[in-house]
């Protein structure tokens, strides 16, 4: 991990975690009384709150998880080289555009 | 020097460094952290149901219902406390000068994300 990379990881952990402490007291909220469609949505829909939060909350997770799985991959596989910076990207982009259309999904639907 | 000498003599895999509290940390720490970087595609399929409707989306949420579901979700709601904590301290390690009482973090990390964990499958219960 170069420093570029290493700044990026601790970075998005540090942007991460008030989101993270934020996300866990909603599931515990909204775990009250069991998980529903029309609870979820009508929290999230249409929400610039909810939207940019969950937004942020995709774009840290992507690059710190691309970020650490590269890490564990050149460790305890011995992966290396283009293998390595294909993998990583090739992740972080996955969850990025995985996770944003959920957050459309939730927000715009 | 201890460590070193050990090393030498039964190879990496046997080094004392693995039974050092902080190295379990670091191994927890990782562990979680590809857990949950397993379940977020998973997650975000779920979440992106919602655009084939409502009903298909509280279909799925239905199924979460399942004991099954609900002991894996205590799981994931471990691994994300555990992660969290043990990056504070992994963030303080790093920004400020060496500091007493690690391993005394490394155990509250635990200890919180186990009470949060299973406050979560009573609540969900």
């Amino acid at each position: 991990m170069n420093v570029r990379l290493y700044l990026l990881q601790r970075g998005s952990a540090a942007v991460l975690l008030p989101l993270v402490l934020l996300h866990l007291g909603v599931i515990f909220y909204a775990s009250r009384r069991g998980l529903s469609a029309a609870d979820i949505l009508a929290r999230t829909r249409g929400s610039l709150f909810w939207g940019t939060f969950y937004a942020a909350f995709v774009i840290a997770a992507a690059t710190h998880a691309a970020i650490g799985v590269r890490v564990i991959a050149a460790e305890w596989t011995g992966l290396r080289g283009l293998a390595l910076e294909v993998g990583m990207w090739s992740f972080g982009l996955l969850l990025a555009a995985l996770g944003l259309i959920a957050v459309a999904a939730v927000v715009l639907a | 020097m201890r460590d070193l000498w050990e090393w030498q003599r039964r190879g990496p895999r046997a080094s004392g460094h693995r039974r050092d509290a902080l190295w379990l940390a670091a191994l927890v720490h990782r562990l979680s952290g590809l857990a949950l970087a397993a379940f977020l595609p998973l997650h975000f399929l779920a979440l992106a149901l919602a655009l084939k409707g409502e009903a298909a989306f509280d279909g799925f949420l239905r199924w979460t219902a399942n004991p099954l579901v609900k002991i894996a979700e205590m799981g994931l709601i471990f691994c994300l406390s555990v992660h969290v904590l043990g990056g504070i301290r992994i963030l303080l390690v790093e920004s400020l000068p060496w500091f007493q009482g690690q391993k005394q973090l490394m155990a509250g990390a635990l200890l919180t994300a186990s009470l949060l964990a299973l406050l979560f499958l009573v609540r969900a219960a």
